[in-house]
């Protein structure tokens, strides 16, 4: 418990040293959004109606690209090779990682995602659906990625092909995140897909370190 | 030892894999080609046209093979890999990476047959059913497979990382098709369905059952081919590889 509690003080404080990096995704997310008004048209109703889509799609897009940052910089200053050595279970060293990542570039896009409703006219009542998909999906889509990113870190430039692997295993998040916020702004019943999120949290909570954790001795042999 | 287990201990090395893959890929592809033809004869020629769908329904006896195919050939990817991780079986890996272009033309030609098909019987190429949307993420999913394989330059640990990424995949694949059947009964509506499980005349059925067969026996020797080529590519140093094929690579 102690170790890994310094391995969380460790990541916390290499973040708060680059605290301004958690400002980019945050600007992502937003330039993403007014993307869509400029693209669309201003009309607040067709905005209204597709909000919760572009709001997630900027949040997929945003945690898209700052997953090559959860186990590059540990790489490059060979300190994840000392991590793999350590007596601390890996699984233990990617759980605290990742829940570092999703501190820091997750959560930053979630505290502008009602500014993100406000600006593409979200309407009212939906953004407590909204948030609350976004924070499962953002875990979930945290964890999957965390396995996925695992896998090329054998390869020097990894952007493109980890989009091109991460995107098909966000799917099912974004059918279901997108879904929830669709089926509530129906006036349908939307906790269904909520808690099959929730579910799935559960499912990848206990197992995605571990698969990632098999996935990082794979990349580094 | 038991017959079968030794029999499988020494193909699985790469010298005598190469000379199962050489003496068994041709008898695989000319019975495949042998079965392709008469199929194709009866799909286009001898079998009825379908009294509701006219002729183009014999599409069907190319999309049908090819979908199952897409299918089992990512099961049987996503099982090699698992093999080649667990017992570290070289030979395993080369088929599962084999199989991954091998997967991806079925799939394509799943896709492509549909849309041809969906053009004249639902007069759209593309329509955002289930079985479409989850067949087009498989798509995808091979081809992050294939591009793992080609972006990691040390030969083995790229096999073992995409082999990793296919397993990931084949636990991906299901939940895809839940989400997409939950999501698109959410957006109901006009939903074309698929023709049902119609009950086909066994005249219609017999060119379907050959096809089958032909497509896993193409897959079966299009697999031997490159799993024999990638062999060979990483084995060029060793003395069996010289003594065979000469020094020259």
């Amino acid at each position: 418990m102690r170790k890994s509690r310094a391995l969380l003080q460790r990541d916390l404080s290499l973040m708060w040293q680059k605290r301004s990096d958690a400002i980019q995704p945050m600007l992502f997310a937003l330039m993403v959004c007014v993307m869509f008004p400029l693209a669309l048209g201003s009309e607040p109703v067709r905005l209204a109606q597709s909000a919760g889509a572009v709001i997630w799609v900027a949040h997929l897009l945003a945690s898209l690209l700052v997953l090559d940052n959860l186990y590059r910089s540990d790489l490059e200053d060979g300190s994840l090779e000392q991590l793999l050595l350590a007596p601390v279970p890996l699984p233990m060293v990617i759980a605290s990682k990742v829940a570092v990542h999703w501190l820091t570039t997750a959560l930053p896009v979630l505290l502008i995602t009602p500014l993100l409703a406000q600006l593409l006219f979200l309407p009212e009542g939906l953004l407590p659906v909204l948030m609350l998909s976004l924070t499962l999906g953002s875990l979930l889509m945290s964890l999957i990625g965390a396995m996925v990113a695992a896998l090329t870190l054998g390869i020097r430039r990894s952007g493109m092909i980890l989009a091109l692997m991460a995107l098909p295993m966000y799917v099912p998040v974004l059918v279901f995140g997108a879904g929830s916020v669709y089926s509530a702004s129906q006036g349908l019943p939307w906790l269904g897909a909520i808690w099959l999120m929730c579910a799935g949290l559960a499912l990848l909570l206990v197992l995605a370190p571990w698969a990632a954790a098999t996935a990082l001795r794979i990349a580094l042999n | 030892m038991n017959k079968i287990i030794l029999w499988f201990n020494q193909t699985g090395s790469p010298a005598r894999f190469d000379v199962f893959a050489t003496r068994w890929a041709k008898p695989s592809f000319i019975l495949a080609f042998l079965l392709l033809a008469i199929g194709i004869y009866g799909a286009l020629l001898s079998v009825p046209a379908d009294y509701k769908q006219g002729e183009s329904f014999r599409i069907l006896y190319i999309h049908v093979p090819a979908a199952w195919m897409s299918l089992s050939i990512f099961v049987i990817m996503a099982l090699q890999s698992a093999i080649a991780l667990v017992w570290r079986i070289k030979v395993c890996e080369l088929i599962a990476m084999a199989s991954a272009p091998v997967g991806a033309m079925f799939t394509a030609v799943t896709l492509i047959s549909g849309a041809v098909w969906g053009k004249p019987t639902w007069g759209t190429w593309w329509t955002w059913d289930p079985r479409l949307t989850s067949e087009l993420v498989l798509l995808f999913l091979y081809l992050g497979v294939m591009g793992l394989y080609s972006a990691i330059d040390d030969r083995r640990a790229a096999a073992r990382a995409a082999g990793f990424l296919a397993i990931i995949g084949m636990v991906n694949v299901p939940i895809v098709h839940f989400a997409v059947t939950w999501w698109n009964t959410l957006h109901q509506g006009e939903t074309i369905r698929l023709i049902g499980p119609s009950k086909m005349d066994s005249s219609m059925l017999w060119p379907l059952l050959t096809l089958v067969v032909a497509t896993k026996l193409w897959y079966i020797g299009s697999v031997l081919v490159r799993a024999r080529v990638l062999n060979l590519q990483q084995e060029t140093q060793k003395q069996w590889a010289i003594e065979r094929y000469g020094d020259t690579p």
